[in-house]
């Protein structure tokens, strides 16, 4: 079944997959941390969408796409336009680079980011393995 | 998208000179007491007073900077509002000026949260100049800096592209002494840079020249720079081009999994960072070419050496490789490294551990599990090839 992005059951969806990698529980066994994942419109996409994520330890303890982004106060903020988000889950950017690049953008701990650069790697991985249809 | 980086190179006989070119008032010399026994801190001055700067030196660089370090050489450079940060010596050397420069005009950051994922402010108050006394790092061209976290242990994958120094100078008088150990290590540092750099998954067109370019030039004459030193100019002067290119190359593609071990190691064991990665670097071809989709015969290919297939490629590479590491006198295993065994099963999870979170691990063509990171330390421990 293909869950439409950005949607509500597309973050559980990834929630369910990165609950299924032992890759990403290996990866992220030592990350504490919930996120906001920041769509934000562009030509293709014409809302702002917020899901929130919340991980722990190599799990996704809860996901949801947030309506009112108040209701949370993450300590990880990561956005950009639609098109960009598209590209990250084909897997045509390389999510590091499009941060380097800053074509996405990211606000938190930086300390904690740079010491589970692999826990994001295969957390991006897991978006990919999630069948996903695009809104635009 | 992506982006090419690089500093205005200044480089051959002379090169120093071009100090005197400059144009500023304060310079703040970053550098370790080697370097400055050896005498090329004064050199460096004079050029610097020729063009009417006021000097200052740091020289409390140690191997493997700390963190403790380079807060050290911030609140100096505070003190002393230079406009130009000079890092002179090797890759310690020029890494804490990096980090150095970028503390002074970024109060606020903590050393290690330097990253590239952020805006950093920089050339508000000062800018770089980075000059190399060993051929190796590639340093003087690079964003990458790599400080000790001596409480956890571990060597900290940092760096921020605009951190990169705006003139490197690459003059080879700098590196006609260097003793042949360190020849060895620094050289087998600039080879990895160079294959890590045109393999990574981020290759690119930019790159690719580079490294290959420097890879050819470290096997022709890094056996001839470690044996005959400064009376074989030509291979000194080589090696010294070919480090900055290897810097350039692997800077603007990455490094990968051989630096993820390589640093994990010289945290635990101090081994030299050289040795370090160069060590392993045939063990990361072996483990990367078992899963295909590399490319190193295309390096074999600009060497001018037949293979028959990539398999066999990566396998001729790796013999190459550790043909050169014979003639230099640089260890094949962990065990000729002189780590003692026991030692080294103590430290088995914390070698682990910290490759795991080395930024490098994330841009080879195969990332290991934690299990294949253990794995991958006990056959470069015993010597053995890598068969998984």
């Amino acid at each position: 079944m293909a869950y439409r992005f950005p949607s509500d059951e597309w973050i559980k969806a990834l929630c369910k997959t990165l609950n299924e990698s032992e890759a990403y529980a290996e990866a992220a066994k030592n990350w504490e941390g919930d996120f906001y994942f920041i769509i934000e419109p562009d030509s293709e996409f014409k809302e702002t969408v917020y899901l929130y994520m919340d991980l722990w330890h190599g799990k996704c303890r809860e996901a949801f796409e947030v309506s009112d982004p108040s209701i949370k106060d993450p300590e990880f903020r990561i956005w950009a336009p639609y098109g960009t988000w598209k590209k990250v889950i084909l897997g045509q950017l390389d999510p590091i680079q499009g941060l380097v690049t800053r074509q996405l953008k990211l606000k938190g701990d930086m300390i904690k980011i740079m010491r589970n650069v692999k826990a994001a790697n295969e957390l991006v991985k897991c978006c990919a393995k999630v069948e996903t249809e695009f809104a635009a | 998208m992506w982006f090419f980086r690089s500093p205005h190179i200044v480089y051959g006989d002379e090169a120093l000179f071009h100090l005197s070119q400059l144009q500023g008032r304060k310079a703040l010399i970053v550098t370790d007491e080697n370097i400055l026994r050896l005498g090329f801190v004064q050199k460096v001055e004079k050029y610097l007073k020729d063009a009417g700067f006021e000097t200052h030196i740091f020289s409390e660089v140690e191997p493997e900077p700390s963190l403790e370090t380079v807060l050290k050489g911030k609140a100096l450079a505070e003190n002393l509002n230079p406009d130009w940060i000079i890092g002179l010596g090797g890759g310690s050397c020029l890494d804490a000026a990096k980090a150095i420069w970028l503390l002074y005009e970024n109060p606020a950051l903590d050393p290690r949260a330097i990253n590239p994922f952020e805006e950093l402010k920089l050339r508000e108050k000062a800018r770089m100049v980075a000059i190399p006394t060993t051929s190796g790092t590639g340093a003087e061209v690079t964003w990458a800096v790599v400080l000790t976290d001596k409480a956890e242990q571990r060597k900290l994958s940092l760096g921020a592209p605009v951190n990169t120094p705006d003139i490197a100078i690459i003059d080879p008088d700098l590196v006609m002494e260097l003793p042949p150990g360190l020849t060895a290590s620094t050289g087998m540092d600039a080879l990895c840079h160079a294959v890590e750099g045109f393999t990574s998954i981020w290759h690119n067109d930019f790159s690719d020249g580079l490294c290959l370019q420097a890879i050819k030039l470290i096997f022709e004459f890094l056996p001839r720079a470690y044996e005959k030193g400064k009376e074989d100019r030509e291979a000194r002067t080589k090696m010294h081009y070919a480090a900055t290119l290897a810097g350039l190359g692997f800077i603007n593609s990455m490094a990968a999994l051989a630096h993820a071990l390589g640093h994990s190691l010289g945290a635990v064991f101090h081994v030299h960072h050289g040795r370090a990665v160069g060590l392993f670097l045939p063990y990361t071809i072996e483990y990367c070419a078992n899963a295909g989709g590399t490319r190193y015969g295309e390096i074999l290919q600009f060497l001018g050496i037949p293979f028959k297939d990539e398999k066999e490629a990566s396998s001729i590479l790796v013999n190459k490789i550790r043909e050169l590491a014979r003639t230099i006198k640089e260890p094949l295993s962990l065990a000729e490294a002189g780590i003692a065994k026991e030692e080294f099963e103590r430290a088995l999870g914390k070698l682990v551990e910290n490759a795991n979170m080395d930024a490098c691990i994330n841009t080879g063509t195969r990332i290991p599990s934690e299990k294949e990171t253990e794995m991958l330390f006990l056959y470069a421990y015993e010597g053995k090839s890598i068969d998984f």
